[in-house]
């Protein structure tokens, strides 16, 4: 890290399901990037968004990269915040368990692995939004 | 583009990594590496097992910062510093290594 | 006449479903495909317009699109039939004429 760097708070709302469109795995890719730069960055999954961290995704038969496995390197990135959106996986019937492990190695406690899922509110939700300095929308 | 090594045939994008994961094998690893004028040893392959075990598991080649943290987890802390990885490949770890490992070119790579 | 329908967006992201189902008559189909699979999900807000429409004409969803979301097929809500790709080009010989929403 260099010492001039300029840390930016950047929020990534995630917001479609995976494959339908383009938008998730476009939005994996600029985080992963954002997050190469030493940036503070976020991650939501909120409405359809919350499909793209379904475990057992299968995309043989769609003849698609199944792209679901790079989430779990987002602690090797050191993204450290993960908001799900409670509501929007209750409108689906779905449920934490439902969705994959996310972790974080903590290289000073012998690589501990510490989970970065932060199941919250819509109103916790907005509050965490609001003190952003940069949200992009995907 | 495509590269000829030993009769066979490997395609090529036009910063000469590999079009297709799949083909690679160590001959073309040991090809591309002495091109560039410095042959693979074991420290390099090191590294570069390390990249397509990566690979395969998380389907991304790691920026420059997340190889060298793996490196020290897995390899040790002496390994795992951008010093000795510099001096194992000069044109810069993550690009040079992914390139020999024949993965596309690192996301976020500096 | 007998029309089958394929709707590729998820009910959550418009209403395409939804006036898709409203516009369906009764010999015809609805296949869901790509996003629209979600559609066919036990316990979401729309499993219950999904059971009524049951009543009326046949629902199917692709299998290909249900196993990439990772959407269980245990899930899947009961009277609905879900189809592979041979299957989605018998149904589109099945039927008189294809209707793709977008």
């Amino acid at each position: 890290m260099s010492e001039q760097a300029i840390i930016k708070k950047f929020m990534y709302v995630n917001r479609k399901s995976p494959y339908g469109t383009i938008y998730a795995l476009e939005s994996l890719e600029v985080v992963l990037i954002t997050a190469a730069f030493d940036q503070d960055v976020s991650l939501v999954f909120t409405d359809d968004g919350v499909y793209q961290l379904m475990k057992n995704q299968n995309t043989e038969g769609i003849g698609m990269k199944n792209f679901s496995a790079t989430y779990s390197a987002l602690g090797d990135y050191e993204v450290k915040k993960v908001y799900i959106d409670k509501e929007s996986l209750e409108e689906r019937g779905l449920s934490l368990s439902d969705l994959q492990e996310l972790v974080w190695e903590d290289e000073d406690e012998d690589y501990a692995e510490k989970s970065l899922i932060n199941l919250v509110s819509r109103s916790e939700l907005s509050e965490i939004m609001n003190n952003q300095d940069v949200v992009l929308s995907f | 583009m495509a590269l000829e090594v030993n009769g066979k045939s490997y395609e090529t994008d036009e910063e000469g990594y590999l079009a297709d994961l799949n083909s690679w094998d160590a001959d073309v690893a040991n090809a591309m590496a002495e091109a560039d004028g410095a042959p693979l040893e074991d420290n390099h392959w090191e590294v570069i097992n390390f990249l397509r075990e990566y690979y395969e598991e998380y389907q991304i080649a790691p920026a420059v910062r997340v190889l060298t943290k793996q490196i020290g987890k897995r390899l040790g802390k002496e390994k795992g510093n951008s010093k000795y990885l510099y001096e194992l490949f000069p044109y810069g770890p993550a690009k040079q290594a992914c390139k020999y490992a024949g993965l596309p070119k690192p996301t976020g790579c500096v | 006449m007998s029309m089958l329908h394929t709707v590729n967006k998820s009910p959550f992201e418009n209403s395409t479903v939804l006036s898709c189902i409203s516009l369906c008559s009764k010999n015809s189909s609805i296949l869901f495909i790509e996003d629209a699979v979600i559609s066919v999900m036990k316990s979401t807000k729309f499993t219950d317009v999904i059971n009524n429409s049951l009543k009326d004409f046949k629902i199917y969803a692709l299998k290909p699109d249900l196993e990439a979301r990772g959407l269980s097929l245990d899930n899947v809500i009961e009277g609905v039939k879900v189809v592979g790709y041979e299957e989605f080009v018998d149904l589109t010989t099945e039927h008189d004429s294809v209707q793709s929403w977008l």
